[in-house]
């Protein structure tokens, strides 16, 4: 199984990356918001998956799910979901003020 | 010894209070004081029981490194110089700067320099001996562009930063490479160990970096073209770094190092004949010079060979002399520096053609560059001390040892070579003080009317002059009490050199004689020999290639800059994705990380796989769909997905609050996307998508194969069990991945905090932005 989410995480990156190179804002954050889903699932693979019960200590069971990558993901969703909403009014305020989402149209025109 | 090294240093952070705390004294009265308490400490050190002190102090002892200092003779010499002549200069600028320049810069810069160049002559520590090496090349780079409103200023100081940084660059490779031969960074202890050096393969390296560093630094030929163009700086610094001290440097480097890369057969081929070219060309090039700095760049230059010369001779005596040397140009230039600055704030030029005549307008200005002058000449008066040392200089070129080849080549020349460089000095000296305060007064071409100097101006060079006579008469005073021990320093045995002007008729003497005659002869006949000195194109062949450098690098770096910063963040994603690609599966091959034979899986079920099959079909989908809405409820479906394979995994916490994010995500993609321009087709070209396609999916393959790899190949053991066993005892919770969070990892929570905060911050501030242009 973790060689099958290892895959679906390359999946993720793979689509991610696709739409980040792509010119439309929208697209882009897109894009990232598929590579942090990919990334989650990555961590969350190397920890080993279901080898035990949930990370919650209750008498009696020895074997539990390991936890810190999960502590890991979390603080990763929370950062990520702040990203993305930053990314969106940022593009949105862009686009209103440029009347454009293309990125190829954003470049600077100085070059000095 | 350290607070000497640090005085100056530490002086300096005061100076923009002291200028802004008592405006109306000139900032150079409260300077005065450090360099002259330096004087004084030093020259307490001065007799004939002196020994060399050693100090250490611990700077970076897991390296092995300390800060060392030694005071022998050499160093006492060099630091005597650089206190001495700095306190004159100090002095001398008082009158010479108004009070309108930016006075704080010009100080600090010079007293940045002063505790650069004591550092310099008094460590024992290599790396500390390169630090303010290059703290002095800054400071020059500084003081040279002290005038940055100026093109010639500007130009220069890059120049001279440029040539003697590299040299400075060099002379680390130098001293890096002599560290681990010899596994120490004390130069003392390198000097014991010299056979071992001798013995290494890097023998010639080492020696090739050293004199590069030292070369550039002392101006040598072909190095010397920055020398010239740092006389864009005002008078003072030109007599302080660029004549008595800074410019030695490279010779100090040379005698410190003398029982070392004298060892080498080639040692008196490179640096005497380096020195003798030097000599001869900067001393012909002078004569044409029309601008009297410009006469004395190049005079330094030429002086400076000659010391260079002398140290590569070898000899007991030539290293003395070398040492007399040392100390009399200190002396003869510095005061002849100050003479031009002074023709130069009276008059306003410093073009020779413009000037004459001043002899009766500035009398005690012409007087001090007579004996200024004539000592540089090696006129043979009892009074100069520049006759001593040239004709010490001719003896020991005489003496050299028989060699064979092309070694004994350069000895026999080496006299001849000597005159033929004294005697172009002679005219140049000559023509300096004849040109500038005898002959026709040409008072309409001169900017200002000129008048003697002001009496504080006249105090430094006339301690100078002072300073050439007395040596000049009683050369004992300084040989036994501090020149002795400076070459006893270089050369490793006692010396017993004696000065006296008459020697009785031997070679030496006719060489002299020589030299003025046809020196004499040339400048009587000067008129005609002007076309010959024109007519070489001297030294415009290096500066041609310096510049030619200087631009095809430039051109160079700008050209490959431009092909990658387009200002297309696309491109920029590209690169930043390629770089990680390959850098990561190099590393993967190179380290043999590269391990698929996973073993101890979960076992595949089927709601997993469905969930995964629908994850992979909709995250494929957003590349290809062309609907704002449907794009992102693909991306939610994609999100939600996760949530159940946490679910699944045994992750709850994940669970749900991939849940809720999810949620308001693409609660936040619907209210914006409305304002967004609609998903256009892509119309890229066919190569573009090859590209875009390659590097998306040779990055997830490469995510892939080392999250397989890494998931085989455990290499520590994990942390996890302490959190599990802790968590109750030391947390006080029972779900383990809060305790880990608020507890254990407590602050990373509190910087997550501070990041969505500043999000927070960022989205209203741009929203608020709006509403404000709106209101307009």
């Amino acid at each position: 199984m973790e060689i099958i989410t290892s895959m679906l995480a390359g999946i993720l990156f793979a689509t991610g990356v696709y739409n980040l190179l792509q010119k439309q804002m929208l697209r882009i954050i897109i894009g990232t918001a598929l590579l942090s889903h990919g990334a989650h699932l990555f961590i969350l693979t190397m920890g080993k998956l279901k080898r035990g019960k949930p990370p919650i200590l209750v008498e009696g069971v020895e074997n539990y799910v390991d936890p810190l990558p999960q502590a890991l993901i979390l603080t990763s969703i929370v950062i990520s979901f702040g990203v993305t909403s930053f990314l969106l009014v940022l593009a949105y305020r862009a686009s209103l003020l440029n009347e454009t989402d293309n990125m190829e149209e954003l470049r600077g025109s100085d070059h000095e | 010894m350290l607070i000497a090294v640090f005085l100056p240093l530490i002086f300096a952070c005061l100076i923009p209070f002291l200028s802004k705390w008592k405006q109306k004294v000139h900032t150079g009265w409260f300077v005065l004081p450090i360099p002259f308490s330096i004087f004084l400490f030093l020259i307490l050190k001065v007799g004939k029981q002196f020994s060399p002190i050693s100090q250490s102090y611990a700077w970076i002892p897991s390296l092995n490194i300390n800060f060392d200092l030694y005071l022998d003779g050499l160093g006492l010499l060099f630091g005597l110089l650089i206190s001495g002549i700095g306190t004159l200069v100090v002095l001398y600028s008082i009158y010479y700067l108004h009070k309108t320049e930016q006075l704080s810069h010009f100080y600090v810069y010079l007293l940045m320099f002063m505790a650069a160049m004591l550092g310099v002559v008094f460590s024992d520590n290599v790396y500390a001996l390169y630090s303010f090496w290059e703290l002095t090349s800054f400071s020059s780079f500084l003081l040279i562009g002290f005038w940055n409103h100026r093109k010639g200023s500007r130009y220069g100081a890059l120049k001279s930063m440029l040539i003697t940084v590299f040299g400075g660059l060099s002379l680390l490779a130098g001293l890096i490479l002599l560290t681990i031969v010899t596994d120490t960074t004390s130069i003392q202890a390198m000097i014991d160990q010299k056979d071992v050096i001798l013995n290494s393969n890097y023998f010639g390296w080492i020696l090739g970096f050293l004199f590069l560093g030292a070369f550039t630094k002392s101006a040598q030929f072909p190095f010397h073209i920055w020398l010239p163009d740092a006389m864009e700086a005002p008078t003072p610094v030109s007599a302080y770094l660029h004549s008595a001290t800074m410019v030695k440097a490279g010779i100090f480097l040379v005698a410190r190092f003398l029982p070392i890369v004298s060892l080498s057969e080639w040692f008196f081929f490179i640096v005497s004949g380096i020195g003798i070219i030097t000599l001869c060309w900067g001393s012909f090039i002078a004569v044409r010079q029309t601008d009297l700095k410009g006469i004395l760049a190049y005079s330094t230059i030429s002086q400076l060979g000659m010391i260079m010369a002398m140290l590569g001779f070898g000899t007991d005596a030539a290293i003395f002399a070398a040492v007399f040397h040392i100390l009399n140009h200190a002396t003869f230039k510095g005061s002849l520096f100050m003479v031009a600055g002074i023709v130069d704030h009276e008059t306003g030029t410093r073009d020779i053609r413009k000037l004459g005549g001043l002899m009766t307008l500035m009398p005690i200005t012409a007087t001090l560059a007579l004996f200024g002058t004539f000592s540089m000449a090696g006129v043979p008066l009892p009074f100069l001390n520049g006759f001593y040392s040239k004709e010490k200089f001719f003896k020991t070129s005489l003496e050299l040892e028989e060699a064979s080849g092309i070694v004994q080549a350069l000895a026999t020349a080496m006299p001849v070579l000597a005159v033929l460089g004294s005697i172009f000095t002679f005219v140049y000296s000559m023509y300096l003080v004849f040109g500038t305060f005898r002959g026709e007064y040409k008072e309409d071409e001169l900017p200002q009317k000129p008048h003697e100097a002001p009496f504080g101006m006249l105090i430094s060079p006339m301690i100078l002059v002072i300073g050439i006579i007395v040596i000049g008469l009683f050369p004992h005073l300084v040989n036994g009490s501090f020149l002795a021990h400076a070459a006893e320093a270089i050369s490793g045995h006692e010396s017993h050199a004696h000065i006296k002007f008459w020697h009785g008729f031997v070679p030496p003497l006719y060489m002299s004689l020589a030299v003025v005659a046809l020196g004499t002869l040339l400048v009587i006949t000067r008129k005609r020999w002007n076309s010959i000195y024109n007519v070489v194109p001297g030294t415009l062949t290096f500066n041609r290639v310096y510049d030619w450098l200087v631009d095809r690098t430039e051109l160079f770096s700008s050209k490959i800059t431009k092909t990658y910063m387009t200002g297309s963040l696309k491109l920029y994603v590209q690169l930043i994705l390629i770089a990680i690609i390959l850098g990561t599966i190099s590393m993967l091959l190179i380290t043999n990380g590269l391990n698929l034979e996973a073993t101890d899986l979960a076992r595949i079920r089927l709601p997993e796989l469905l969930v995964v099959g629908m994850m992979v079909l909709a995250s494929i989908a957003t590349i290809f769909t062309n609907n704002r809405i449907a794009a992102i409820l693909i991306l939610g479906v994609v999100g939600y997905g996760l949530s159940i394979l946490f679910v699944l995994y045994r992750a709850p916490d994940l669970a749900l609050t991939q849940l809720i994010i999810e949620t308001v995500t693409v609660a936040l993609f619907l209210l914006v996307f409305m304002h967004l321009p609609k998903l256009e087709k892509r119309n890229e070209s066919k190569g573009s998508i090859v590209m875009n396609a390659t590097i998306a999916i040779s990055f997830g393959a490469m995510m892939t194969i080392v999250g397989i790899s890494s998931y085989t190949s455990k290499w520590f053991e994990s942390i996890s069990g302490y959190f599990l066993e802790t968590s109750k005892s030391l947390g006080g919770g029972s779900n383990v991945v809060n305790v880990i969070l608020v507890d254990m990892r407590g602050l990373d929570t509190l910087f997550e905090i501070c990041v969505l905060g500043i999000a927070a911050l960022g989205i209203y501030g741009m929203i608020k932005l709006r509403r404000k242009k709106e209101a307009k």
